[in-house]
Protein backbone atom coordinates (compact mmCIF):
# COMPACT_ATOMS: atom_id res chain seq x y z
CA UNK A 1 0.00 0.00 0.00
CA UNK A 2 1.35 3.38 -0.94
CA UNK A 3 -0.49 5.94 1.13
CA UNK A 4 0.04 9.52 0.08
CA UNK A 5 0.88 12.14 2.66
CA UNK A 6 -0.65 15.52 1.80
CA UNK A 7 0.05 18.61 3.90
CA UNK A 8 -2.08 21.75 3.93
CA UNK A 9 0.17 24.62 4.79
CA UNK A 10 0.36 28.39 4.31
CA UNK A 11 2.78 30.13 6.62
CA UNK A 12 0.15 32.74 7.43
CA UNK A 13 -2.62 31.97 9.90
CA UNK A 14 -6.33 32.37 9.33
CA UNK A 15 -6.29 31.69 5.59
CA UNK A 16 -8.36 28.51 5.80
CA UNK A 17 -5.92 25.64 6.36
CA UNK A 18 -8.12 23.72 8.77
CA UNK A 19 -11.29 24.38 6.77
CA UNK A 20 -9.49 23.19 3.65
CA UNK A 21 -7.91 20.17 5.34
CA UNK A 22 -11.34 19.07 6.58
CA UNK A 23 -12.91 19.68 3.17
CA UNK A 24 -10.16 17.93 1.18
CA UNK A 25 -10.09 14.94 3.54
CA UNK A 26 -13.88 14.61 3.48
CA UNK A 27 -13.86 15.05 -0.31
CA UNK A 28 -11.35 12.22 -0.71
CA UNK A 29 -13.39 10.01 1.61
CA UNK A 30 -16.61 10.77 -0.31
CA UNK A 31 -14.86 9.38 -3.38
CA UNK A 32 -14.23 6.16 -1.49
CA UNK A 33 -10.61 6.66 -0.48
CA UNK A 34 -9.71 5.68 3.05
CA UNK A 35 -8.56 8.98 4.50
CA UNK A 36 -7.29 10.21 7.84
CA UNK A 37 -6.87 13.89 8.64
CA UNK A 38 -4.31 14.75 11.33
CA UNK A 39 -4.16 17.94 13.37
CA UNK A 40 -0.52 19.09 13.76
CA UNK A 41 -1.42 22.28 15.61
CA UNK A 42 -0.31 21.16 19.07
CA UNK A 43 -1.76 23.34 21.79
CA UNK A 44 -4.34 24.98 19.53
CA UNK A 45 -6.49 22.04 18.58
CA UNK A 46 -9.29 23.02 16.20
CA UNK A 47 -9.65 20.36 13.55
CA UNK A 48 -11.91 18.41 15.94
CA UNK A 49 -14.33 21.35 16.06
CA UNK A 50 -14.36 21.82 12.29
CA UNK A 51 -14.94 18.08 11.84
CA UNK A 52 -17.61 18.08 14.55
CA UNK A 53 -16.03 15.43 16.76
CA UNK A 54 -14.76 17.58 19.63
CA UNK A 55 -16.73 15.64 22.23
CA UNK A 56 -15.36 12.30 21.12
CA UNK A 57 -11.67 13.08 21.69
CA UNK A 58 -10.20 10.73 24.29
CA UNK A 59 -6.61 10.14 23.22
CA UNK A 60 -4.55 12.28 20.88
CA UNK A 61 -1.52 12.40 18.58
CA UNK A 62 0.94 13.06 21.42
CA UNK A 63 -0.49 10.18 23.49
CA UNK A 64 0.15 7.83 20.57
CA UNK A 65 3.64 9.21 19.91
CA UNK A 66 4.52 8.73 23.58
CA UNK A 67 3.09 5.21 23.58
CA UNK A 68 0.36 6.09 26.10
CA UNK A 69 -2.38 5.04 23.69
CA UNK A 70 -2.75 2.86 20.64
CA UNK A 71 -3.52 4.32 17.26
CA UNK A 72 -6.99 2.76 17.08
CA UNK A 73 -7.84 4.26 20.47
CA UNK A 74 -7.05 7.76 19.25
CA UNK A 75 -8.52 7.67 15.74
CA UNK A 76 -12.08 8.99 15.56
CA UNK A 77 -14.29 7.51 12.88
CA UNK A 78 -16.45 10.06 11.13
CA UNK A 79 -20.18 9.53 11.64
CA UNK A 80 -21.07 10.70 8.12
CA UNK A 81 -18.56 8.68 6.13
CA UNK A 82 -17.04 5.28 6.87
CA UNK A 83 -13.81 6.02 5.00
CA UNK A 84 -13.01 9.14 7.02
CA UNK A 85 -11.06 9.31 10.27
CA UNK A 86 -9.92 12.23 12.40
CA UNK A 87 -6.72 12.17 14.40
CA UNK A 88 -6.88 15.00 16.93
CA UNK A 89 -3.88 16.67 18.46
CA UNK A 90 -3.10 17.44 22.05
CA UNK A 91 -3.83 20.65 23.96
CA UNK A 92 -0.44 20.45 25.71
CA UNK A 93 1.60 23.62 25.79
CA UNK A 94 4.79 21.70 25.08
CA UNK A 95 5.10 22.28 21.35
CA UNK A 96 8.21 20.14 21.09
CA UNK A 97 6.16 17.09 22.08
CA UNK A 98 5.84 16.48 18.34
CA UNK A 99 9.05 14.50 17.89
CA UNK A 100 10.03 13.81 14.31
CA UNK A 101 10.88 10.12 14.77
CA UNK A 102 7.65 9.61 16.71
CA UNK A 103 5.65 11.27 13.94
CA UNK A 104 7.39 9.10 11.36
CA UNK A 105 6.53 5.95 13.30
CA UNK A 106 2.86 6.95 13.55
CA UNK A 107 2.68 7.90 9.85
CA UNK A 108 4.22 4.57 8.85
CA UNK A 109 1.59 2.77 10.87
CA UNK A 110 -1.20 4.86 9.32
CA UNK A 111 0.14 4.14 5.83
CA UNK A 112 -0.76 0.48 6.34
CA UNK A 113 -4.48 1.17 6.55
CA UNK A 114 -5.11 4.44 4.67
CA UNK A 115 -4.88 5.71 1.09
CA UNK A 116 -4.48 9.36 2.05
CA UNK A 117 -3.01 10.99 5.12
CA UNK A 118 -4.00 14.66 5.21
CA UNK A 119 -1.90 16.81 7.55
CA UNK A 120 -3.33 20.08 8.84
CA UNK A 121 -0.33 22.29 9.59
CA UNK A 122 -0.18 25.03 12.21
CA UNK A 123 0.59 28.56 11.02
CA UNK A 124 4.12 29.90 11.10
CA UNK A 125 7.43 28.32 10.20
CA UNK A 126 8.30 26.92 13.62
CA UNK A 127 8.73 23.34 14.78
CA UNK A 128 5.08 22.28 14.37
CA UNK A 129 4.76 23.61 10.83
CA UNK A 130 8.08 22.10 9.77
CA UNK A 131 7.13 18.72 11.28
CA UNK A 132 3.77 18.82 9.48
CA UNK A 133 5.36 19.38 6.07
CA UNK A 134 8.48 17.27 6.59
CA UNK A 135 7.00 13.90 5.53
CA UNK A 136 4.74 15.26 2.78
CA UNK A 137 4.55 13.78 -0.70
CA UNK A 138 2.28 16.58 -1.84
CA UNK A 139 1.56 20.01 -0.44
CA UNK A 140 -1.49 22.19 -0.84
CA UNK A 141 -0.51 25.81 -0.32
CA UNK A 142 -3.57 27.57 1.05
CA UNK A 143 -3.40 31.21 0.00
CA UNK A 144 -5.68 34.23 0.21
CA UNK A 145 -5.51 36.80 -2.60
CA UNK A 146 -3.78 39.27 -0.32
CA UNK A 147 -0.16 40.44 -0.04
CA UNK A 148 0.88 38.97 3.32
CA UNK A 149 -0.62 35.58 2.55
CA UNK A 150 1.06 35.39 -0.87
CA UNK A 151 4.41 36.36 0.60
CA UNK A 152 4.16 33.75 3.37
CA UNK A 153 3.11 31.12 0.83
CA UNK A 154 6.24 31.86 -1.17
CA UNK A 155 8.30 31.36 1.97
CA UNK A 156 6.64 28.01 2.72
CA UNK A 157 7.18 26.85 -0.87
CA UNK A 158 10.88 27.63 -0.37
CA UNK A 159 10.94 25.63 2.87
CA UNK A 160 9.25 22.64 1.19
CA UNK A 161 11.94 22.72 -1.48
CA UNK A 162 14.80 22.77 1.01
CA UNK A 163 13.74 21.32 4.38
CA UNK A 164 11.30 18.51 3.61
CA UNK A 165 12.31 14.88 3.84
CA UNK A 166 12.12 14.61 0.05
CA UNK A 167 14.52 17.55 -0.29
CA UNK A 168 16.92 16.26 2.36
CA UNK A 169 17.05 12.79 0.80
CA UNK A 170 17.36 14.03 -2.79
CA UNK A 171 14.09 12.36 -3.75
CA UNK A 172 11.55 13.76 -6.23
CA UNK A 173 10.47 17.12 -4.84
CA UNK A 174 7.20 17.55 -2.93
CA UNK A 175 4.44 18.24 -5.47
CA UNK A 176 3.03 21.65 -4.59
CA UNK A 177 -0.45 22.90 -5.47
CA UNK A 178 -1.99 26.33 -5.04
CA UNK A 179 -5.39 26.51 -3.38
CA UNK A 180 -6.70 30.06 -3.54
CA UNK A 181 -9.31 30.60 -0.82
CA UNK A 182 -11.67 33.44 0.11
CA UNK A 183 -11.67 34.61 -3.47
CA UNK A 184 -14.14 37.34 -4.27
CA UNK A 185 -14.83 37.77 -8.02
CA UNK A 186 -16.68 41.03 -7.34
CA UNK A 187 -13.68 42.61 -5.69
CA UNK A 188 -11.31 41.32 -8.36
CA UNK A 189 -13.54 42.93 -10.98
CA UNK A 190 -13.33 46.23 -9.12
CA UNK A 191 -9.55 45.99 -9.02
CA UNK A 192 -9.52 45.64 -5.26
CA UNK A 193 -8.22 42.10 -5.02
CA UNK A 194 -5.37 40.16 -6.61
CA UNK A 195 -6.69 38.04 -9.47
CA UNK A 196 -6.05 34.31 -9.91
CA UNK A 197 -3.51 34.92 -12.65
CA UNK A 198 -1.60 37.43 -10.52
CA UNK A 199 -1.17 34.94 -7.68
CA UNK A 200 -0.37 32.10 -10.08
CA UNK A 201 2.25 34.18 -11.84
CA UNK A 202 3.87 35.37 -8.62
CA UNK A 203 4.03 31.97 -6.91
CA UNK A 204 4.49 30.03 -10.17
CA UNK A 205 2.99 26.77 -8.94
CA UNK A 206 0.08 24.89 -10.52
CA UNK A 207 -3.42 25.86 -9.44
CA UNK A 208 -5.45 23.18 -7.68
CA UNK A 209 -8.56 25.22 -7.08
CA UNK A 210 -10.20 28.50 -6.26
CA UNK A 211 -12.64 28.62 -3.36
CA UNK A 212 -14.97 31.59 -3.50
CA UNK A 213 -15.63 33.61 -0.37
CA UNK A 214 -18.87 32.07 0.78
CA UNK A 215 -21.29 32.21 3.65
CA UNK A 216 -21.49 28.46 3.66
CA UNK A 217 -17.95 28.12 5.07
CA UNK A 218 -18.83 29.84 8.34
CA UNK A 219 -22.12 27.98 8.51
CA UNK A 220 -20.27 24.69 8.03
CA UNK A 221 -17.79 25.48 10.81
CA UNK A 222 -20.64 26.57 13.10
CA UNK A 223 -22.12 23.10 12.85
CA UNK A 224 -18.90 21.10 12.62
CA UNK A 225 -19.58 19.85 9.10
CA UNK A 226 -16.83 19.90 6.46
CA UNK A 227 -18.12 22.21 3.75
CA UNK A 228 -18.01 19.50 1.05
CA UNK A 229 -21.01 17.84 2.69
CA UNK A 230 -22.99 20.90 1.58
CA UNK A 231 -23.58 20.09 -2.09
CA UNK A 232 -25.45 23.32 -2.72
CA UNK A 233 -22.77 25.75 -1.67
CA UNK A 234 -20.31 27.17 -4.22
CA UNK A 235 -17.44 26.66 -1.74
CA UNK A 236 -18.38 23.00 -1.22
CA UNK A 237 -18.54 22.39 -4.96
CA UNK A 238 -15.27 24.22 -5.52
CA UNK A 239 -13.60 21.94 -2.94
CA UNK A 240 -15.06 18.90 -4.73
CA UNK A 241 -13.48 20.17 -7.95
CA UNK A 242 -10.14 20.70 -6.21
CA UNK A 243 -10.20 17.13 -4.87
CA UNK A 244 -11.01 15.81 -8.35
CA UNK A 245 -8.00 17.70 -9.77
CA UNK A 246 -5.83 16.37 -6.95
CA UNK A 247 -6.78 12.89 -8.18
CA UNK A 248 -5.78 13.81 -11.72
CA UNK A 249 -9.12 14.76 -13.26
CA UNK A 250 -9.50 17.76 -15.53
CA UNK A 251 -12.10 20.22 -14.31
CA UNK A 252 -12.91 23.73 -15.42
CA UNK A 253 -12.73 26.46 -12.78
CA UNK A 254 -16.14 27.57 -11.59
CA UNK A 255 -17.67 30.40 -9.56
CA UNK A 256 -15.33 33.02 -10.94
CA UNK A 257 -18.01 35.42 -12.09
CA UNK A 258 -19.71 37.79 -9.70
CA UNK A 259 -22.93 36.26 -8.47
CA UNK A 260 -26.01 37.81 -9.93
CA UNK A 261 -28.17 39.29 -7.24
CA UNK A 262 -31.85 38.97 -7.76
CA UNK A 263 -33.89 42.14 -7.69
CA UNK A 264 -35.54 41.22 -4.41
CA UNK A 265 -32.28 40.28 -2.75
CA UNK A 266 -30.65 43.55 -3.67
CA UNK A 267 -33.78 45.33 -2.55
CA UNK A 268 -33.58 43.84 0.91
CA UNK A 269 -29.79 44.00 1.08
CA UNK A 270 -29.33 40.26 1.55
CA UNK A 271 -26.40 38.59 -0.12
CA UNK B 1 -6.54 60.58 -20.92
CA UNK B 2 -9.68 61.05 -22.98
CA UNK B 3 -12.67 63.12 -22.12
CA UNK B 4 -14.38 60.16 -20.48
CA UNK B 5 -11.29 59.47 -18.42
CA UNK B 6 -11.27 63.11 -17.41
CA UNK B 7 -14.91 63.12 -16.42
CA UNK B 8 -14.74 59.78 -14.62
CA UNK B 9 -11.23 59.46 -13.21
CA UNK B 10 -10.36 55.82 -12.72
CA UNK B 11 -10.04 54.84 -9.13
CA UNK B 12 -6.58 53.63 -8.29
CA UNK B 13 -6.43 49.91 -8.97
CA UNK B 14 -5.01 48.67 -5.69
CA UNK B 15 -4.75 45.07 -6.90
CA UNK B 16 -2.14 46.19 -9.45
CA UNK B 17 -0.19 47.94 -6.71
CA UNK B 18 -0.34 44.77 -4.59
CA UNK B 19 0.91 42.65 -7.47
CA UNK B 20 3.82 44.95 -8.27
CA UNK B 21 4.89 45.27 -4.64
CA UNK B 22 4.79 41.50 -4.21
CA UNK B 23 6.88 40.93 -7.32
CA UNK B 24 9.59 43.25 -6.08
CA UNK B 25 9.72 42.03 -2.50
CA UNK B 26 9.65 38.36 -3.48
CA UNK B 27 12.40 38.75 -6.08
CA UNK B 28 14.54 40.20 -3.33
CA UNK B 29 13.63 37.59 -0.73
CA UNK B 30 14.13 34.66 -3.08
CA UNK B 31 17.60 35.91 -3.98
CA UNK B 32 18.65 36.25 -0.35
CA UNK B 33 17.12 32.86 0.48
CA UNK B 34 19.25 31.12 -2.13
CA UNK B 35 22.34 32.95 -0.96
CA UNK B 36 25.18 30.92 0.51
CA UNK B 37 25.88 31.33 4.23
CA UNK B 38 29.24 33.00 3.75
CA UNK B 39 27.80 36.15 2.13
CA UNK B 40 27.56 38.27 5.30
CA UNK B 41 31.16 37.41 6.27
CA UNK B 42 32.36 38.15 2.75
CA UNK B 43 30.54 41.45 2.78
CA UNK B 44 32.22 42.39 6.06
CA UNK B 45 35.70 41.50 4.77
CA UNK B 46 35.13 43.44 1.57
CA UNK B 47 34.01 46.46 3.58
CA UNK B 48 37.22 46.28 5.60
CA UNK B 49 39.38 46.17 2.47
CA UNK B 50 37.53 48.83 0.50
CA UNK B 51 37.33 50.90 3.66
CA UNK B 52 41.12 51.21 3.70
CA UNK B 53 40.96 53.19 0.48
CA UNK B 54 37.70 55.10 0.65
CA UNK B 55 35.40 55.97 3.43
CA UNK B 56 32.26 53.99 2.80
CA UNK B 57 29.29 53.11 4.87
CA UNK B 58 27.95 49.57 5.25
CA UNK B 59 24.96 50.08 2.98
CA UNK B 60 27.17 51.28 0.11
CA UNK B 61 28.50 47.77 -0.51
CA UNK B 62 26.12 45.03 -1.58
CA UNK B 63 26.92 41.40 -2.27
CA UNK B 64 24.44 39.21 -4.09
CA UNK B 65 24.34 35.84 -5.71
CA UNK B 66 22.34 35.76 -8.89
CA UNK B 67 22.00 33.82 -12.08
CA UNK B 68 22.60 34.73 -15.66
CA UNK B 69 21.42 31.93 -17.88
CA UNK B 70 23.45 28.87 -16.91
CA UNK B 71 25.99 30.76 -14.84
CA UNK B 72 25.89 31.60 -11.15
CA UNK B 73 27.07 35.11 -10.56
CA UNK B 74 28.64 36.64 -7.49
CA UNK B 75 27.67 40.25 -7.81
CA UNK B 76 29.48 42.91 -5.78
CA UNK B 77 28.23 46.46 -6.01
CA UNK B 78 30.20 49.23 -4.37
CA UNK B 79 28.78 52.68 -4.45
CA UNK B 80 31.63 55.18 -4.15
CA UNK B 81 29.95 58.27 -5.51
CA UNK B 82 30.67 60.94 -2.98
CA UNK B 83 32.83 58.66 -0.88
CA UNK B 84 35.89 60.36 0.50
CA UNK B 85 39.23 58.95 -0.66
CA UNK B 86 41.50 58.17 2.23
CA UNK B 87 45.01 59.57 2.23
CA UNK B 88 47.85 58.95 1.80
CA UNK B 89 47.87 56.62 -1.18
CA UNK B 90 51.28 55.26 -2.20
CA UNK B 91 52.02 53.07 -5.21
CA UNK B 92 48.35 52.65 -5.83
CA UNK B 93 47.77 51.16 -2.41
CA UNK B 94 46.68 52.79 0.78
CA UNK B 95 49.08 52.89 3.64
CA UNK B 96 48.92 49.81 5.76
CA UNK B 97 47.20 50.49 9.00
CA UNK B 98 49.75 50.76 11.77
CA UNK B 99 49.92 47.59 13.79
CA UNK B 100 48.41 48.07 17.16
CA UNK B 101 50.92 47.10 19.85
CA UNK B 102 49.61 44.23 21.86
CA UNK B 103 49.83 44.75 25.53
CA UNK B 104 50.65 41.71 27.58
CA UNK B 105 49.83 42.12 31.19
CA UNK B 106 52.69 40.87 33.34
CA UNK B 107 51.96 39.91 36.87
CA UNK B 108 53.51 42.33 39.29
CA UNK B 109 54.56 40.44 42.42
CA UNK B 110 54.14 43.53 44.52
CA UNK B 111 50.51 43.81 43.50
CA UNK B 112 49.52 40.57 45.21
CA UNK B 113 47.17 41.06 48.05
CA UNK B 114 48.83 40.44 51.39
CA UNK B 115 47.17 37.06 51.93
CA UNK B 116 48.65 35.56 48.74
CA UNK B 117 52.22 34.35 48.91
CA UNK B 118 54.20 35.42 45.86
CA UNK B 119 55.73 32.32 44.33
Amino acid sequence: MTAKVIVLTSGKGGVGKTTSAAAVAAGLALRGHRTVVIDFDVGLRNLDLIMGCERRVVFDFINVINGDAKLNQALIKDKRNDSLYVFPTSQTRDKDALKRDGVERVLDELKESFDYIVCDSPAGIEHGAITALYFADEAIIVTNPEVSSVRDSDRIIGILASKSRRAEHNMDPVAVHLLLTRYSPERVLKGEMLAIDDVKEILSIPLLGVIPESESVLKASNTGTPVVFDDQSPAGQAYHDAVARLLGEQRELRFLKPERRSFFRSLFGRA
Amino acid sequence: MGLLGFLFPERRNTAVIARDRLKIVLAHERASRAAPDFLPALQKDLLDVVGRYVEIRDEMLRVNVGRSGETSLLEINVEIDGAKVKSPVKNGAAAEPKPVPIKVAKPDPSSHPPWVKPS
